[in-house]
């Protein structure tokens, strides 16, 4: 972690929404497991500010090449920074709130 | 036609789909397996990429099938800058719609994994790749990368074994490449476990400074394939892999005959000249002629209007004309003409493989009717023993399958037969062994022909004299003092002339003297005939009284032995009563 890259991420107000973009295969049953457990985290951790973009890479091939998608589901996290990309079903919960530095903007 | 009948009535065969690479489908039987994933593995640098890059490009070229190659290493412009020196020209195949290249970046740094997920994005995106081209072809390069990308193995595994059988039901024709594995398995992370119908190893071994690529088909499952290692090059046309031999033993075997330019030596040939096709081995150590021979043929070949290449690796072209001018050749018309080309190379500049590749690729070009090769054991200096003795064989094979008469030159460091042939004397139809004879004062040349296939030639020695119109050559002189050449020949000649005159005049009185002789012997002989007859006839009256006795005292014998046998039988009849 960059201690001088801080005060950059003090700016962002923890009330502003999460940009979050979650990538799909339609709504196969991990990909419902996987919105579901990204949802309950948003609402147990980021205090239900989250603005999930879900996109079906079935009808957006180009996307998913465009992105390098390879794993599904993948997470982009865009805001706030830094970036950030998950894959998995979100079902480790810890894993999920240490990849998306929540502990650092909220519960820290 | 037969072929066909052939496949109608037994099982269906396995399909297989060109590849259009060099070489690749003669040892194949016909390519990869159509619509199946065929694995190609090697360490780095084997050549896995361009081997998988050419399948796609000659496919869009040759056979129009557009391909998709997903790279999981090099970016597109990597790719395109890799194999623009191979002559590919990807940026064109791209933009017209026949090749989509798409670079897959699996960075684990930046990806955390926070639960169950699968690959179907690499699926997604492999699939409308396809459709968007209407992909035939889909080249996997190196789909292992996955394993050092995300770090759950099982679900990598797992997801392989679907991709494979995804494609399959795809119906793509699939190279998937993979890192040589170690001691256990082929590939590091066992991908031949999921690719199981054909699977080819690429390997590079380097050896005095020259790197020989090799290939070798592990597995083919369900098909017929060579299983040797062949060598391949990769050159500014691709891949070209080399089957050691043509495979096949089926030459178009001719009954035409070559004049070789010496009518002497056509002669000797059983009077008309090399058998069309065939290949001929001129040995004989430095100096012997070897050259003068070949350029003879040459000259003729030229003089009837055929064509001919000249390999040279000894000497170079100039020099070579020059020399021949000396007795008489003057083969500069013909090059002018076009009717000779010279090839002329440094043996040491590339590997075995790749000077025959050039050779083919001349011959290919020039269309020769004629091919000469001097010399082959050149050769022996950038390889081992067996491996000029297979390159030998290759260009035997390959001339012969397409009916081009060869003359192959070869430098012996001695004088024994047995060692100039490099053990391949089996390989040749023709073999003529020329060597130096060294004598008091000068050494001279001979000329035989050690075998010759499919016709009567001589076994004579002949001495093969090169004067300014060319070669000439001569009966050895046989005389009573032994085998003359040169100008002990010559002298010989001369010497024997001398003598027999000498000879003839003494033969003469000799007879004389003898029937002289003869006609004493008559006179003694008739004499003791008549002494002797003289002597017979005294005898003769001797004998015939001597005879008269005898008869007379038989007669008395007789009559007493009759006498005595009836007192016998009187006494017998009395002891009997």
């Amino acid at each position: 972690m960059n201690e001088t890259e801080a005060p950059e991420y003090g700016k962002t107000e923890p009330a502003e929404e999460w940009k979050l973009r979650l990538f799909v295969t339609d709504w196969t049953p991990r990909c419902v497991v996987a919105y579901r457990n990204l949802k309950q985290i948003c609402h147990d951790h980021i205090e239900n500010k989250c603005d999930i973009e879900v996109v079906d890479v079935l009808e957006h091939p180009d996307l998913a090449r465009q992105e390098q998608i390879v794993a599904i589901p993948t997470l982009f996290k865009t805001w706030p920074k830094p970036e950030r990309v998950l894959v998995g079903d979100f079902s480790k919960v810890a894993d999920v709130l240490r990849a998306l530095d929540v502990p650092r903007w909220l519960d820290g | 036609m037969s072929s066909a009948r052939k496949q109608t009535n037994s099982l269906p065969t396995l399909e297989k789909v060109p590849t259009g690479i060099q070489g690749l489908d003669e040892i194949t039987g016909g390519g990869l397996p159509k619509g199946r994933p065929t694995l190609v593995y090697g360490s780095a640098g084997s050549g896995k990429t361009l081997m998988g890059m050419e399948f796609l490009v000659r496919g869009i070229t040759e056979y129009n099938e557009p391909g998709v190659f997903m790279s999981f290493e090099e970016t597109e412009g990597e790719l395109t800058s890799n194999v623009g020196s191979l002559g590919f020209d990807l940026k064109s195949l791209v933009a017209s719609k026949k090749l989509l290249i798409d670079h897959v970046v699996v960075d684990r740094s930046e990806i955390e994994e926070t639960g169950e997920y699968d690959l179907e994005g690499l699926f997604v995106r492999l699939n409308s790749a396809i459709d968007s081209v209407k992909a035939k072809r889909v080249v996997l390069d190196t789909i292992e990368v996955l394993y050092s990308g995300l770090s759950n193995t099982g679900i990598i595994r797992a997801e392989l074994r679907r991709l494979f059988r995804w494609i399959k039901d795809k119906g793509v024709t699939t190279i998937v490449t993979g890192e040589r594995g170690g001691e256990t398995a082929l590939t590091r992370h066992g991908l031949e476990e999921y690719v199981s119908d054909c699977v080819i190893f690429l390997d590079t071994r380097i050896r005095e400074e020259l790197s020989t690529r090799r290939l070798r088909i592990v597995k083919y499952r369900g098909s017929a394939h060579a299983t040797n290692e062949f060598p391949f090059l990769i050159d500014e046309d691709g891949i070209s892999v080399l089957p050691v031999t043509e495979v096949r033993l089926e030459y178009p075997a001719s009954n035409e005959r070559v004049p070789t330019g010496i009518p002497a030596l056509d002669v000797m040939l059983g009077g008309k000249g090399y058998l069309e096709g065939s290949s001929i081995l001129v040995s004989g150590m430095v100096g012997t002629g070897k050259t003068s021979l070949t350029a003879h043929f040459v000259d003729a070949a030229c003089r009837r209007g055929q064509r001919c290449l000249y390999l040279a690796f000894e000497e170079a072209p100039e020099q070579i004309m020059r020399n021949m001018r000396s007795i008489g050749i003057d083969l500069q018309p013909w090059v002018k003409k076009g009717l000779l080309q010279f090839h002329a190379t440094r043996v040491s500049e590339q590997g075995l493989e790749k000077h025959l590749l050039s050779i083919q690729r001349e011959t290919a070009k020039a269309q020769p009717a004629i091919v000469v090769l001097d010399a082959i054991t050149d050769f022996g200096t950038t390889g081992t023993a067996v491996e000029v003795r297979q390159m030998v064989l290759r260009l035997v094979d390959f001339f012969k399958a397409r009916g081009i008469s060869t003359l192959f030159t070869s430098m012996s460091n001695r004088a024994d037969l047995e060692e100039t042939g490099v053990g391949l004397s089996s390989a040749f139809d023709t073999w003529i062994h020329m060597s130096n004879v060294q004598g008091d004062l000068e050494r001279n040349r001979t000329l035989v022909i050690v075998k010759s296939r499919g016709m009567a030639h001589s076994n004579q020695v002949r001495e093969f004299v090169l004067t300014d119109r060319g070669v000439e050559l001569v009966d050895i002189y046989a005389g009573a003092g032994g085998a003359f050449m040169g100008t002990a020949r010559l002298a010989q000649m001369a010497a024997d002339e001398a003598a027999d005159s000498a000879l003839r005049e003494g033969v003469a009185s000799r007879e004389r003297q003898i029937e002289a002789k003869g006609r004493a012997l008559e006179a003694r002989i008739a004499a003791m005939r008549s002494e002797f007859e003289a002597e017979a006839k005294e005898s003769e009256i001797v004998l015939a009284g001597e005879r008269a006795r005898g008869r007379v005292l038989a007669e008395a014998t007789k009559t007493l032995g009759k006498h005595r046998g009836a007192e016998r039988t009187a006494r017998r009849r009395r002891a009997k009563e």
